[in-house]
C-alpha cells in the first residue's frame, strides 16, 4: 500500500501548530499521573536504601519494623532472587538487594503500610548489618583495582565492557595526513532531573491479575521484567504507563520501584502506591555517563579527515543499565556528520559504586559531539580555516554509507549551517583566530557546533524480529475514531502525533480522535519512548493502520455513490468525488457503509526499521531508519574577573525531514537547548569519594540546574528536508539539537578569552584558572591531560565500503568479544 | 515523598502569648513565620520541635513604620516580598530591599520573613540532606553525629550563615529587638551571631524577634553583592555588604563597614578593609586594599556550592565591586 497518503499533496492537519491533545488537561491539572492514583484500601511503600556504598548484607531483622501497628507487609530481597536488567546482556539487577549493597541509594527491604508516615518510620526500625568492602569510585580506579570486584561479570575485575572497532585502516589515513592532532576531554556526569518523581501503583485482582500504573517510558520492557522476576504469565500483568512529568531517559529501565509494590501487592491483596522522593530521583538516576575521552584525528590541509581513532572511558556506575549500547555510542555517530573514511573507536565502561548510569537526551553521543566539535575547532585554528567551512565542506552526503555501514538518508546539515551562520551575522563577528584584530569586543565570543542524532535504533532492545510498534484503530459507526498505541506520551507529544496523523489521512479532525496508549492489556507493543524513535516508527505504523482503514471506507462510498474508488477523497470529515465535490457522504455516514459491507471497521499498522547494512558484532547499534541534523551557533559574553560565562543567545537549525506539528517541535529545540546549557555551564552529578562515596547533593535546590534567568534567547530554524523513512517525511527531534549545544559554548568561551574549557561543565573556577595560565604565558586549557592505560582487544576490523567492505567483520584468529 | 514528623502547631494572637507559649514549650518549641526554611528543615529531621508556634498573626510583628530621617522599624514578620516592594525601603534604604530581593525566589520571598532570614539556620551540604543521606556519613557534628565533615579535625562546627541580609544589617548597623517572659532587650546585629555553625545565635530559644531597626540615613551609603550559581533560589555562597559614611558627598570616608557573609558560620567583619578605607577618599587604590583585605580575611571551607579556592578569590572582586557602587 503507498505510503503516498494525500492524492494533491496538500496536507490539512500535517505541518500546522495544532495544540497537543491532552495540553488542556495538563494546564488544568486534570492529567492523572502515576501519584494521582488513589484506590479503594491501598497502602504505601517505602524503600529502606543502603548507606553503605559497597558492602556484604550479614543480616536484615525487621522484626521491630513488623512490629509497629499500620506495617502490613515487609519485603527483603531473597523473596526475589531472579535477576533483571534493561539489556539482555545485563541482567545484573535485583529488585532488593540479597547479598550484597553496590551504592549509597541500593535498595535492601521494603514496607507496605496503611499510611505514608507509619511506612517511614517501619523503614527506620529495619536493622541491616553490614561487612563493608572497599570502594571504588573513579574510572582510574575501577581500570586499576581488581578486588574488590562490584560484580561477578564483565571484562574483568571492575571493567564491564570494552570494545574494539577498526574500519579500514586507520594508520593509512594518518599517514595520508597533512596534519594529526589529538586531544583530551572529560565530560561530567549529569542527571534528568524531571519535575515528576517516578512514582507507581500495583493491584493485584482476586482473579490473579496484576496492574501496575508506572511513570514509565517502556511499559512493555517493564511488562517483561514483571513476568519475568515475578515468575507470572506476561498475559497475567497489564502495564499502563502513566502520562510523564519529563522522563529524558530517566524512565526508561524496568525499576525495583516497580518490581516492589507489584510483589507487595500480590502479597498483601491491597493495592499498593510508592512515590519516590527527589533523592531517591537520584538515585535511580540512570543518566549521563562521565566520559574520559581521547579523540585523534588526521586531517588534510583543507581539513578534510583522513582518519580517526577515538577511545572513550565511562564510569558506569554500580549497574548495567543501558550501559553497554551507551558505550558503544559513545564511538557510533562520529561518521554521519563529516566524511570519516578510515575510523578507530575503542571503549571502556567501569563499574564504580554510584547511581547507575544510562540513557539520557542524546545517549552516549553528547560526550564525544563535545570533544569531535572542540576538536575540530582546534584543527580549524591551526590550518587556519574558518570553523565554518571545515566542517561546511566536508560533510557526508546524503544517500551515502559511512565507513562503519550507517546509511545516511535525507542529509540537511549543509542547510543548517547556513542558516545559523547568516543568522547570526557569523562573517561579521568571527575574527578569523586573529585575536588582536577582533571583530567582537574581548571578552565576547561566538563559537559554532554541529550534530547528527538517530531517529530510533534500528535494533529492539531484545533480539527478536516482530514490528516495533504497532497501532490499531477501531472506527465506530457514529464516526468516532479510536487510535491505539503501546507509546508513551513523555510530554514530547507522541499521543498528539498519532492524532495528528490519523486525521491527516482519514480527514477529520485530530480533536475527533480518542487516543489510548501505553497499556499493554488495550494496545499494540511499542517498545517506548526512547532513542527518538516515536515519531518515526509509530507514525508509519498509524500511516499504515490510517491507509488501510481509509481503503474499506472507499471502497464502501465508491460502490454507494456510484463512483471510482480513485475519484474518492477524504476531508473535512467527509468522503467525497473530487471532479464532483458536493457528491459525497459525511465521514460518519461512510463508516456505517464500511460497516455494513465489511463488519466491524478495525485495522492495524505496524513498523519494522529497513534492515542495517553492517553486519559485524557491535553493528547494532548506530543503524537507524534515518538522521536529525543539527547546528548551532552560540554568542558568549566571558567575565574576566571571576571567570563566569553569560551565554547570550544560541542560534539553532535542525533538519527535522518535516514537522508533523511545527509548535512541537521547536518546543523540543528549546528545550534541548536549555538542557544543553545546563550541561555545559553547571550540571554535575559529583560525590564525595573520601566521604563513603555519598552523593554531594541529591536535591534540586543544590544539583544546579539553569532557571529561566540562565535561558538565553534562542533563535531556531526548521529545515524541512523530507526523509523517505519518515511519515510524511519527519524526522526526529526529542535529542539531537541538545548535541551541538554544549560544544558551540565551549568554542565561543575560547573565542571570547582565549581559553580552552575541555572538561564539563565550563565552571568559572575553570576559565578563572585557564585564564591565570594564559597570563602566565602557559597552556590557556583545563582539562585532562592524559588517559588511563588500558589493554585493549585486539580491534574487529572490517573493510568500509570505499575499501569494498560487505559489512562483516574480517577474519581474524583470536576472537575477543 | 518526604514527610513532616509529627508536632503540636499554635498560633499566637498576642505578643504575650507568644512568649508564654515558647516558655511552657520549652526546649522543644520553636518560632514559625513563614516556615519556608523551618518545614524543609523538619522534613528532613534536621529540627523536630515538638511545638511549633506561629508568630504571623501578631501585629506588631507585621508592621514597617518610620522613615530615612528617623529611622525604621520593620516588624520580623513582614514578609520578604513586602520589605522589597515596599516604596520607603526602598527610596530609603535601596540596599536593604536589594539584598531582600535576592534572596530564594518570588514564591518562597512571599511567605519567608525578614525575621525568619535574620535567623536563618547556618547551611552545611553535609547537613542539609535528608535523615538517609546524613546516615550514609554516620551523621555530622551539627546534628546526630560527632564530626564536622568539613574539618574532621575540628571541635567546631562550620555550617555557613546564609542569609543575604545579615550582613547588610551588620554593615549599616541594625538594631534587633528581642522579647520573652524575662524582658525585652535591643542589641546591634553584629552582637546577634556568634561563629559557631550549631550555637551560630547570641540569642535564647524562648526570645522571639519582634522588628529590626534600620539607623537613620544620615550621609552614609551601602551596597550588597551575593555570589551564587543562579539568578534565582540559591542561597549566597559569598555575600559582601559594603557601608562607607563620608563627610561630603565624594568626600573623605569617616566610617566604613565591609562584611561578608556566606563564607563562615558568622558574618565576617573585616576590620583591615576599613582601616584602609577610613580617613581617604573612596578611590581606586582604597578599594583595592580593602578588598584585599576582604580576600586574606575570607576563609570559606568545602560546604556550599562552587570550590573554596574560587569563593575565596570572590571575595577579592565582590569586594571591588561591592564598594566601587559607593564611589560612583
Amino acid at each position: 500500500m503507498s505510503k503516498k497518503t494525500s492524492k494533491n499533496g496538500d496536507l490539512n492537519v500535517v505541518g500546522k501548530p495544532f495544540r497537543k491533545v491532552d495540553a488542556r488537561a495538563k494546564c488544568v491539572g486534570q492529567t492523572k499521573f502515576a501519584d494521582d492514583i488513589f484506590l479503594p484500601r491501598m497502602l504505601y511503600c517505602k524503600m529502606l536504601r543502603s548507606h553503605e556504598p559497597h558492602a556484604l548484607i550479614k543480616k536484615i531483622d525487621t522484626s521491630k519494623a513488623e512490629k509497629l501497628p499500620g506495617v502490613i507487609a515487609i519485603l527483603t530481597g531473597k523473596e526475589l532472587p531472579i535477576p533483571y536488567g534493561i539489556l539482555p546482556v545485563s541482567q545484573d539487577e535485583h529488585a532488593l538487594c540479597i547479598d550484597k549493597v553496590r551504592f549509597i541509594g541500593d535498595p535492601v527491604a521494603a514496607v507496605a503500610a496503611v499510611d505514608e508516615d507509619v511506612a517511614f518510620d517501619a523503614m527506620n526500625l529495619i536493622v541491616v548489618e553490614y561487612v563493608r568492602l572497599n570502594t571504588i569510585s573513579t574510572i582510574e580506579e575501577a581500570l586499576l583495582i581488581e578486588e574488590p570486584r562490584i560484580h561477578e561479570y564483565g571484562d574483568g575485575g571492575n571493567v564491564h565492557k570494552k570494545v574494539s572497532l577498526e574500519f579500514g585502516d586507520v594508520q593509512q589515513g594518518f599517514r595520508d595526513a597533512d596534519l594529526i592532532r589529538e586531544d583530551t576531554f572529560f565530560y561530567e556526569g549529569n542527571t534528568h532531573l524531571p519535575m515528576e518523581q517516578h512514582a507507581a501503583v500495583a493491584h493485584f485482582d482476586a482473579d490473579g491479575k496484576l496492574t501496575l500504573w508506572s511513570s514509565t517510558q517502556t511499559p512493555h520492557y517493564v511488562h517483561r521484567a514483571l513476568a519475568k522476576v515475578l515468575e507470572m504469565p506476561a498475559s497475567h500483568i497489564r502495564v499502563i504507563a502513566t502520562p510523564n512529568g519529563g522522563g529524558f531517559g530517566g524512565k526508561s529501565d524496568p525499576f525495583n520501584h516497580e518490581i516492589v509494590v507489584a510483589k507487595l501487592a500480590i502479597m498483601t491483596g491491597r493495592p499498593v502506591k510508592v512515590t519516590l522522593t527527589r533523592e531517591e530521583v537520584f538515585y535511580c538516576h540512570r543518566g549521563r555517563h562521565p566520559v574520559l575521552m581521547k579523540v585523534k584525528t588526521g586531517v588534510k590541509k583543507n581539513g578534510a579527515i583522513t582518519g580517526m581513532h577515538f577511545q572513550s572511558f565511562l564510569d558506569g556506575g554500580a549497574y548495567g543499565s543501558y550501559g553497554v549500547a551507551s558505550t558503544f555510542y559513545t564511538g557510533a555517530l562520529q561518521t554521519v556528520t563529516y566524511d570519516v573514511p578510515r575510523y578507530k573507536f575503542e571503549g571502556v565502561r567501569c563499574f564504580t559504586n554510584k547511581p547507575p548510569c544510562g540513557p539520557k537526551r542524546g545517549h552516549g553521543t553528547p560526550q564525544p559531539r563535545y570533544a569531535l566539535e572542540v576538536h575540530l575547532d582546534k584543527i580549524a585554528e591551526q590550518l587556519k580555516l574558518d570553523p565554518v567551512e571545515i566542517r561546511r565542506q566536508h560533510l557526508v552526503k546524503p544517500n551515502s554509507l559511512t565507513a562503519n555501514y550507517l546509511r545516511i538518508g535525507s542529509m540537511g546539515l549543509g542547510t543548517c549551517i547556513d542558516k545559523v551562520v547568516k543568522g547570526s551575522d557569523w562573517k561579521n563577528k568571527f575574527s578569523g583566530w586573529d585575536r588582536p584584530n577582533r571583530k567582537l569586543p574581548e571578552g565576547k565570543g561566538i563559537g559554532i557546533a554541529c550534530s547528527s542524532y538517530i531517529c530510533g535504533a534500528g535494533l529492539p532492545i531484545y533480539w527478536n524480529s516482530m514490528p516495533q510498534s504497532g497501532v490499531q484503530l477501531r472506527l465506530d459507526r457514529q464516526g468516532g475514531v479510536c487510535v491505539m498505541c503501546g507509546s508513551i506520551d513523555i510530554g514530547q507529544g507522541s499521543d498528539s502525533i498519532l492524532a495528528y496523523i490519523v486525521a491527516e489521512v482519514l480527514g477529520i479532525d485530530p480533536f475527533d480522535i480518542r487516543v489510548v496508549t501505553a497499556d499493554t492489556d488495550l494496545t499494540p507493543v511499542d517498545l517506548g519512548s526512547y532513542s527518538s524513535r516515536v515519531t518515526l516508527m509509530t507514525g508509519n505504523a498509524a500511516i499504515q493502520a490510517a491507509e488501510r482503514a481509509r481503503e474499506l471506507l472507499v471502497i464502501a462510498v465508491a460502490e454507494k455513490l456510484g463512483v471510482p474508488i480513485e475519484n474518492l477523497s477524504l476531508a473535512e470529515r467527509r468522503v467525497f468525488d473530487v471532479e464532483n465535490p458536493e457528491t459525497g457522504v459525511s465521514f460518519a455516514e461512510a463508516v456505517v457503509l464500511a460497516e455494513s459491507k465489511f463488519g466491524t471497521i478495525g485495522t492495524v499498522g505496524s513498523y519494522s526499521p529497513p534492515p542495517s547494512p553492517g553486519k559485524y558484532k557491535g553493528a547494532g547499534v548506530g543503524p537507524s531508519p534515518a538522521y536529525s541534523y543539527s547546528a548551532s551557533v552560540a554568542e558568549v559574553d566571558v567575565d574576566s574577573a571571576t571567570g563566569i560565562v553569560t551565554v547570550e543567545r544560541i542560534w539553532i537549525a535542525h533538519d527535522i525531514g518535516k514537522s508533523i506539528n511545527p509548535m512541537l517541535v521547536m518546543g523540543q529545540v528549546e528545550g534541548s537547548v536549555y538542557m544543553g546549557l545546563g550541561e555545559i555551564l553547571m550540571e554535575e552529578m559529583t560525590y564525595r569519594t573520601n566521604r563513603n562515596v555519598v552523593h554531594k547533593f541529591p536535591s534540586m535546590l543544590e544539583y544546579k540546574s539553569p532557571t529561566t534567568m540562565e535561558m538565553c534567547d534562542v533563535k531556531t530554524y526548521l529545515i524541512e528536508d523530507a526523509d523517505p523513512n519518515g511519515p510524511f517525511g519527519a524526522k526526529e527531534v526529542g535529542q539531537g539539537p541538545l548535541l551541538p549545544v554544549p560544544p558551540a559554548v565551549a568554542n565561543a568561551v575560547y573565542d571570547a578569552v582565549g581559553v580552552r574549557i575541555d572538561e564539563v561543565p565550563i565552571t568559572p573556577e575553570k576559565v578563572l584558572k585557564a585564564l591565570r595560565e594564559k597570563a602566565r604565558g602557559r597552556d590557556p586549557r583545563y582539562g585532562p591531560l592524559s588517559v588511563p592505560t588500558v589493554s585493549w582487544p585486539e580491534p574487529l576490523k572490517v573493510l568500509t565500503p570505499a575499501e569494498g567492505g560487505d559489512g562483516k567483520e574480517m577474519p581474524r584468529v583470536a576472537v575477543h568479544s | 515523598m518526604m514527610r513532616l514528623p509529627k508536632f503540636e502547631y499554635r498560633v499566637a494572637r498576642e505578643i504575650r502569648d507568644a512568649v508564654r507559649m515558647i516558655a511552657d514549650a520549652g526546649p522543644a518549641g520553636q518560632f514559625v513565620a513563614g516556615g519556608t526554611d523551618l518545614y524543609p528543615n523538619m522534613k528532613r529531621r534536621q529540627q523536630t520541635p515538638r511545638t511549633v508556634i506561629s508568630v504571623t498573626r501578631l501585629s506588631e510583628l507585621n508592621q514597617i513604620t518610620g522613615d530615612g530621617s528617623s529611622g525604621v522599624k520593620i516588624g520580623a514578620s513582614v514578609t520578604l516580598t513586602d520589605v522589597c516592594e515596599h516604596p520607603m525601603i526602598k527610596r530609603d534604604y535601596p540596599v536593604v530591599a536589594h539584598a531582600a530581593r535576592t534572596i530564594s525566589t518570588p514564591i518562597l520571598r512571599n511567605m519567608g520573613t525578614i525575621g525568619g532570614n535574620l535567623l536563618l539556620d547556618t547551611r552545611c551540604n553535609y547537613y542539609d540532606q535528608n535523615y538517609e543521606w546524613r546516615k550514609g556519613i554516620n551523621f555530622c557534628l551539627k546534628k546526630d553525629g560527632d564530626v564536622c565533615w568539613v574539618a574532621p579535625g575540628s571541635s567546631k562546627c562550620w555550617a555557613v550563615q546564609s542569609s543575604d541580609l545579615v550582613p547588610v544589617m551588620v554593615a549599616i548597623g541594625a538594631k534587633l529587638r528581642f522579647l520573652s517572659t524575662l524582658g525585652e532587650r535591643v542589641v546591634e546585629a553584629a552582637g546577634v551571631y556568634n561563629d559557631d555553625g550549631i550555637d551560630y545565635l547570641h540569642k535564647r530559644a524562648d526570645e522571639l524577634l519582634v522588628d529590626i531597626h534600620l539607623p537613620p540615613t544620615n550621609g552614609w551609603r551601602a551596597s550588597y553583592q551575593k555570589l551564587r550559581r543562579r539568578g534565582a533560589f540559591d542561597f549566597p555562597v559569598l555575600g559582601v555588604a559594603a557601608y562607607v559614611k563620608t563627610d561630603r558627598p565624594g568626600g573623605t570616608v569617616i566610617d566604613a563597614k565591609v562584611v561578608l557573609g556566606g563564607i563562615a558560620p558568622a558574618p565576617v567583619q573585616v576590620t583591615e578593609a576599613e582601616l584602609a578605607l577610613v580617613g581617604e577618599r573612596l578611590d581606586r587604590d582604597q578599594i583595592l586594599a580593602a578588598a584585599e583585605a576582604a580576600y586574606i580575611k575570607a576563609r570559606p571551607l568545602d560546604n556550599t556550592d562552587f570550590v573554596m579556592n574560587w569563593r575565596k578569590q570572590m571575595a577579592r572582586e565582590y569586594t571591588i565591586r561591592a564598594l566601587e557602587s559607593l564611589s560612583s
